[in-house]
């Protein structure tokens, strides 16, 4: 037990004074409980992560997995995955580069709008979007598009569905991009006699081109994984509009197990190159 | 010649109307006023990249309030240079000439002559990354004067080198001023490169632009 002195209010304003002046007297507690305590609950969910991949790649023997590959109706999944995975990419860059630009460098009345527009596909829950595209092709303007590209439950559907989630991810992409490339070489540009599109492709383009692929490369992922808009409004018919998501869930239906989970270390493996790909390309240029 | 007439601009909060300033034909104009005064959105105006909400432009006798800048035919060198990061030092040389469809011949003449007028020679095929403060100022020079124009526009143009670029670059501009005729308008902060580059000094005072009488 301490036993307290009184002092005087002299002694009381030297002491704090002392104590103020001398940094040897300040005690700082131990900085080793706040890092433990980050890296405890950090990985926490990194090892979840891990443990969750690798349960996968326990649960299926090469034998599986060759298996599942050699099978007709995953390989068409495959091919048609790739192929309308590709595609939507490129459809997703062709309208997310315009709007990027647009949305960076042009203020207009109805912006914050026309911004909050551009999230809905992000935060819609992706059944909605399939249901809402299944009732847009039951419009008259829907059936009149029907009659020159068939979309509901056929091909060109499946990559409208992608599109339309993916595209979103895209155009967030390539906003970041433009803005932080500096208007002012455009402006430059304009004054050394371009026009505003010959200093967007000479100046600004050149310069977006990791964005650009970045874009892309996430295009490409989010359609890969799309399920829910596909199930809705392109249906699951095997041989016909199979994506790879789709051939998880329908060898999941029918109990063979081990034919998901190759197809679903085939979907791991894709994203982990995205993955790779994209923090390449993320990374700022010299 | 370098004509204001009455011009009203608006930048971001504030306002500057009334402005008026006339720098004659070949002569080397200095804007001087404080860090945020306007300086930059006047010289933008001038350029044709920010809207004269009132009054006349006048360049070489020809009215371009409400032509594009890249109608204007003005040099314009920004603060930071805002040098093409995709492309090389000769590319910078050649642009506004390429634009113009300018032959492959003339546009290597050039290129040549204003390597030779700015020093940089040597740095030719090197990209704006790897480039001192002082060579993108220069490249960003040159950049401004391949076209020929008859008006140069220069921003801070000594605002970020260290004390050694700030003379050689200086210097640079004496010479430049020498050997090409153009008109010029440099917006500083600084009493001592008024001092040493200017013709006629002007300053932006509250509101208006007041010419200072040496």
């Amino acid at each position: 037990m301490t036993i307290s002195r009184p002092v005087n209010a002299e002694q009381a304003s030297t002491l704090a004074g002392e104590s103020r002046a001398g940094s040897g007297l300040h005690r700082v507690p131990s900085d080793v409980p706040f890092v433990v305590g980050l890296c405890v609950l950090g990985s926490v969910y990194v090892l979840l992560i891990g443990g969750m991949l690798l349960a996968d790649l326990s649960f299926t023997t090469p034998g599986n997995f060759l298996a599942a590959l050699r099978s007709e109706d995953i390989r068409y999944a495959i091919r048609l995955s790739l192929i309308s995975c590709s595609i939507t990419a490129l459809l997703s860059l062709w309208i997310a580069v315009p709007i990027g630009y647009l949305m960076s460098r042009y203020p207009f009345r109805g912006k914050a709008i026309f911004d909050a527009v551009l999230d809905i596909p992000i935060v819609l829950p992706p059944l909605v979007i399939g249901l809402s595209l299944l009732i847009l092709f039951r419009t008259p303007a829907g059936r009149f598009v029907e009659r020159f590209i068939p979309m509901t439950y056929a091909v060109p559907g499946i990559i409208l569905a992608q599109w339309m989630v993916a595209c979103a991810f895209a155009v967030r992409t390539m906003r970041t991009t433009f803005d932080q490339i500096s208007p002012r070489q455009e402006q430059v540009a304009l004054t050394l006699g371009c026009s505003q599109s010959q200093a967007f492709w000479q100046i600004v383009l050149p310069q977006a081109r990791r964005g650009i692929l970045a874009a892309g490369t996430l295009a490409w992922a989010r359609a890969l994984g799309e399920f829910g808009p596909i199930l809705i409004f392109s249906g699951a018919t095997r041989m016909r509009t199979e994506v790879m998501p789709t051939s998880v869930f329908l060898e999941l239906s029918v109990g063979n197990i081990e034919a998901a989970v190759a197809v679903s270390l085939l979907m791991v493996v894709a994203a982990v190159i995205v993955l790779l790909l994209v923090r390449a390309l993320g990374r700022p240029p010299l | 010649m370098i004509v204001l007439e009455n011009v009203t601009v608006r930048a971001g909060t504030f306002s500057l109307s009334g402005l008026s300033l006339e720098i004659p034909t070949g002569q080397y104009g200095v804007l001087m006023g404080r860090t945020a005064c306007g300086k930059t959105t006047i010289l933008e105006t001038i350029c044709g990249l920010k809207p004269a909400r009132t009054g006349r432009i006048i360049l070489d006798g020809r009215e371009v309030t409400r032509l594009k800048a890249a109608e204007r035919g003005i040099g314009y060198v920004p603060q930071d240079g805002a040098l093409f990061s995709t492309m090389t030092v000769r590319q910078h040389l050649a642009f506004a000439l390429v634009i113009r469809n300018t032959p492959g011949e003339s546009i290597r003449t050039r290129v040549a002559e204003l390597a030779k007028l700015l020093g940089i020679e040597r740095i030719l095929d090197r990209k704006p990354p790897g480039l001192s403060g002082g060579e993108q100022q220069r490249v960003a020079l040159g950049r401004a004067l391949a076209a020929r124009p008859s008006i140069l526009c220069l921003d801070e143009p000594l605002g970020c080198l260290d004390e050694d670029t700030h003379g050689e670059v200086c210097d640079l501009l004496k010479r430049v001023r020498r050997e090409v005729a153009v008109t010029t308008l440099h917006v500083t902060h600084s009493m001592s490169e008024a001092k040493k580059l200017a013709d006629c000094t002007f300053r932006i005072d509250g509101s208006q632009i007041r010419r200072v009488i040496e």
